[in-house]
């Protein structure tokens, strides 16, 4: 039971392929259920290095078979996630993690998009204010008390500022 | 000989383009008759040309020619003639010819198309600024990624055809993208074209949008076909990796669908004329800016390419010409093309539909930040780091769900003004849907709640669909229903793609059972209500493989046979290195039963095996293939053709005068 | 609240120049080559049969005192080869002892390749199942170590070392380790 097998040889497939591999396919037992959807998890969240752009789950390259191995050893023997992330992140930097940590480097890429609505939707409501000016809008149709109740709710209080350029 | 012959062709195909933008700008801007026909020729020619190149590539490699470096490098005399035909775009060289052919295709296509449609001067500046990016294409193929570059002495045999390509997706999947990224050069061409006249007008728009339309089905389609090929091909069923290189598709995939509804606002409503032409600049830069990351090799690593830096830099020179350049113009002419009067209220459907351009590039924006952000640190001398699917999940979504909800709204919005309280009277019952299909699929997804939340934006979009037929019927009875124009009806169609691919990528993910386990002949597994036999294993023999067949019965809960499943592993003559997986895949409307074969475990005669059991994960392209179709009945509405004899109409008003 | 028109329309070119730039910084990085996080930690202690003497132990205390070198290399990687003749040259005429780590590879073919190309190493350390090559982060072979005398590892090299990259890099930062050694 287990969580899709996301990673990264689609590069692959959209045209271009690096050299993905069909991934790995390696029975393994876990005392408990809990360690079985930790030991997948951490493996599809955690990047192979040797081959750039695939997690280890997806990797057949030797170095992504020790480090499973390495991780199924720890999460057997009752390591937590992040112990687990430490030991590889200690070894090989941040690089292995495709989830980057929040640090004061990493605050624009993890707000980045936020940012990016929250300009978006501030443009948005200064072009709806300037549009929606009540004096050029001709009457549209004869309801018209659903359109007081737009103008009530929408309405920017300005009528002389606000048009187009 | 074919070499030399398409090696010329492609030699005098440049020419050509650079005819064409010289005779195409300098004719639109002297409004001289000879040089405009002249660029639209050259147009033809230039499509001609390319065409003979990519037939002379092609049957060298039907050949088998492996005096061609390319094809000594990617091809094999032992592939199956199909794999020989499609494996001329299998790599580089290849790749970027049928880039070169389709956008001289699409040049072409417009010349002949537009010149019924479109003012001459306006047409041939079009065609021209074509010309200009075809010219900045070819040179980069003939200068440093030459298909036709021999290769003396031959070596006996070539190196054949990455096994993972030798596969029928390699002949759809390709070309259909590039006939989309390459399409969205006929909208940036418009736009610069109109920056170049300096004014927008409706015809032209109207003009417009069945070529961003059509684009756009090519890239949609491109998209998920690629994505379902990932699925069956790798063998691990993972269908969307957020790899850079499916990024540099969904990029352009987003913001032309920005592009299409802002062209509806521009064509019908005379506004947001210089976003729109933004719009359909920016579609563009983001198809190059995808070629970039792909060719360069910044961001992926691909030997050669980290090695050798040079195509990198010229595709990147192309890319601040034709991108820089017409941002430029933008900031010089935007403006004049901006001026409208058109008022209208924040609740309408051009406020949602401006609204769904905010979202959809800020979604946008989102993946261009997670895939240029490790190599923007790291060229600031900053830290190494990666961005990979955990974070575009987290922040992929949560802009996506907003614009879901919104498309259901906008259906039944009405232009210019509308009210909250009609709309909640009218979208009652689409809510209702959504909250009974969320508390449905709460238990089903396993207490995933963001999976059912996803299922019950999916009612509710598909609610807000029935919610605005059934407000057309009740007005003007079925024969309005059954009248609706082509364009609404492929909209519709189109949002109902949407709500379908909701779906599955909803519960395809956190429903997925899969278990690797360790069987031999005899063996079964159970998993999800179903019993995975293995029955035993069969030698076979390709064309220029030989592998191992597993022979899978799936039984369900009461025994009854469901499926019959053939997984292979298969080692190719040429690279005994890479065994291929091939799946034993059964698709259904609820489900996909997926076998895949590891490797044998010891000499024991045992084999490790992943099976999987997959619901809904169909539903991700179905919904993909209804956008594309949606997309493709709104191109072909009457009204964009009649709107070309209404224009022609009025020119002939005019002339007397 | 509103933007000037040629801020307002120029806003897309100044964003598109900035990406631009960074993409052009980009262009010239090689995206295979990943720092490592033990550049100025201590060494990782091992302990492990020397290649040669499989009944005697080597590891990281053997590396203490001295500014030296660990190279990680195996019998199947080609690229070793290549820088093989220069490692030669460096334990011939240069001052600073190689220690080698053996990864992933089976005895025998890494004695013959000893034997056959010239042993530059002071000893070998046979890693044979890579569980020393993971606490070392070695992601390719071959890679190469510069620890000063305190056991801190000062440098990482990835892939071959070419004259160049010995030149330009490794013995200028021999030498400032030297002059440490030599400080009080």
């Amino acid at each position: 039971m287990r969580r899709p097998r996301r990673g990264a040889a689609l590069a692959a497939v959209a045209l271009f392929w690096a050299g993905a591999l069909p991934g790995a396919i390696e029975p393994r037992d876990f005392p408990t259920a809990e360690q079985d959807a930790l030991y997948h998890e951490l493996i599809e969240e955690l990047r192979c290095l040797v081959c750039q752009n695939q997690n280890l789950a997806e990797s057949n390259a030797p170095l992504a078979k020790d480090l499973r191995d390495e991780i199924a050893a720890m999460v057997t023997a009752g390591k937590g996630r992040e112990e687990v992330v430490a030991f590889l992140v200690a070894r090989y930097g941040d690089f292995v993690l495709y989830r980057p940590p929040l640090r004061p480097d990493t605050w624009l890429l993890w707000a980045g998009p936020f940012v990016l609505l929250v300009a978006g939707i501030g443009a948005l409501a200064l072009v709806l204010r300037r549009r929606s000016t009540a004096a050029g809008a001709p009457a549209p149709d004869p309801g018209s008390l659903e359109r007081a109740r737009a103008l009530l709710r929408g309405s920017a209080p300005d009528t002389t500022e606000g048009g187009p350029r | 000989m074919t070499a030399e012959l398409g090696h010329l062709a492609l030699a005098l195909a440049l020419a050509l383009a650079a005819l064409q933008a010289v005779l195409g700008l300098g004719g639109g801007a002297r409004g001289d008759a000879a040089w405009i026909a002249g660029a639209l020729g050259a147009a033809r020619g230039q499509a001609l040309l390319t065409v003979i190149a990519f037939a002379a590539l092609t049957w060298a490699a039907v050949r088998s020619d492996f005096t061609l470096l390319y094809l000594a490098q990617n091809s094999n005399s032992q592939l199956p003639l199909l794999y020989k035909i499609t494996g001329v775009w299998g790599a580089h060289e290849g790749s970027l010819l049928l880039w070169g052919m389709v956008l001289a295709l699409w040049g072409a296509a417009v010349a002949i198309q537009g010149r019924r449609a479109l003012p001459a001067a306006f047409l041939a500046r079009l065609v021209g600024v074509l010309g200009l990016v075809g010219t900045g294409f070819l040179a980069f193929l003939l200068l440093t990624s030459n298909p036709f570059e021999r290769l003396w002495p031959p070596p006996p045999e070539g190196r054949d055809l990455n096994p993972l390509l030798q596969d029928p997706g390699l002949a759809a999947h390709p070309p259909l993208l590039y006939m989309g990224y390459v399409g969205l050069a006929v909208p940036f061409a418009f736009a610069v074209a109109a920056l170049l006249e300096g004014r927008m007008e409706a015809a032209w728009l109207r003009w417009a949008r069945p070529w961003a339309a059509v684009a756009w089905v090519f890239l949609t389609l491109g998209i998920a076909i690629g994505s379902w090929w990932a699925y069956y091909e790798l063998g691990w069923g993972g269908w969307w990796f957020w790899d850079p290189v499916e990024n540099a598709s969904l990029m352009p995939w987003l913001v032309a669908t920005a592009l299409i509804h802002s062209l509806a606002v521009s064509e019908k409503r005379g506004a947001f004329k210089g976003w729109t032409v933004l719009l359909a600049v920016l579609a563009f830069a983001l198809s190059l800016l995808g070629t970039f990351l792909v060719r360069s090799g910044v961001l992926t690593s691909v030997h050669a390419f980290a090695s050798d830096p040079t195509r990198g830099v010229f595709i990147l020179v192309l890319l601040l010409a034709v991108v820089g350049g017409s941002l430029l113009l933008y900031a010089l002419r935007g403006e004049r093309l901006g001026v409208s009067d058109v008022r209208f209220a924040p609740v309408s459907r051009e406020g949602a539909l401006l609204a769904n351009n905010a979202l959809l590039l800020a979604a946008a924006g989102a993946v261009l930040i997670g895939t240029l952000y490790p190599l923007v640190l790291e060229a600031l001398g900053g830290a190494k780091i990666s961005v990979g699917p955990p974070y575009f999940n987290a922040v992929f979504l949560p802009l996506v769900a907003p614009l879901v909800a919104l498309t259901a709204v906008a259906g039944v919005l009405r232009w210019k003004r509308d009210a909250v309280g009609r709309l909640a009277r009218l979208l009652w019952p689409a809510g209702l849907a959504a909250l009974g299909a969320g508390a449905a699929a709460v238990p089903a997804a396993r207490a995933h709640l963001a999976a059912a939340a996803g299922v019950a934006l999916a009612a509710w979009l598909a609610g807000g669909i029935a919610v605005a037929l059934w407000q057309r019927a009740r007005h003007q009875g079925l024969r309005g229903l059954a009248r609706m124009g082509r364009a609404e009806a492929g909209m519709h169609l189109a949002h109902l793609g949407l709500a379908v691919t909701v779906v599955g990528v909803s519960l395809a993910g956190p429903l997925e059972l899969a278990r690797d386990v360790r069987m031999g002949a005899g063996d079964a597994v159970r998993l999800g209500g179903y019993l995975f036999r293995l029955e035993g294993f069969t030698r076979v023999q390709g064309p220029n493989y030989e592998g191992v067949r597993a022979r899978f019965r799936v039984l369900d809960g009461d025994g009854r046979m469901v499926a019959r499943l053939f997984p292979e592993k298969r080692r190719y003559g040429s690279r005994t290195d890479m065994p291929m997986t091939e799946a034993g895949i059964e698709a259904g409307a609820f489900r996909d039963l997926y076998v895949s074969l590891g490797e044998p475990i010891g000499k024991t005669g045992d084999w490790a095996v992943r099976v999987h059991v997959k619901p809904f994960v169909r539903w991700v392209w179905g919904g993909a293939l209804l956008m594309a179709l949606g997309g493709l009945w709104a191109a072909s509405d009457r009204r964009y053709r009649m709107g070309v004899r209404l224009r022609r109409a009025a020119v002939a008003v005019e002339e007397p005068a | 609240m509103r933007l000037g028109p040629h801020l307002r329309y120029g806003l897309p070119l100044l964003v598109f120049a900035a990406l631009a730039a960074l993409l052009w910084q980009g262009l010239g990085r090689d995206p295979r080559l990943v720092p490592s996080p033990l550049v100025g930690k201590p060494a990782p202690a091992f302990s492990l049969p020397s290649l040669r003497e499989p009944s005697r132990v080597v590891g990281t205390d053997d590396l203490r005192g001295r500014v030296a070198l660990l190279n990680v290399w195996a019998s199947w990687c080609t690229a070793c080869r290549q820088e093989h003749p220069l490692l030669m040259r460096v334990a011939r005429e240069e001052k600073v002892p190689i220690y080698g780590l053996n990864y992933k590879d089976r005895r025998e073919d890494a004695l013959r390749w000893l034997d056959g190309l010239g042993d530059p190493y002071v000893w070998s350390a046979h890693d044979l199942e890579g569980r020393v090559g993971i606490d070392w982060g070695v992601y390719g072979v071959p890679e190469t170590f510069v620890i000063d005398r305190r056991g801190v590892i000062r440098y990482k090299h990835i892939g071959p070392i070419d004259e160049r990259a010995w030149r330009e890099r490794i013995a200028p930062l021999l030498a400032e380790l030297r002059r440490e050694e030599a400080a009080p």
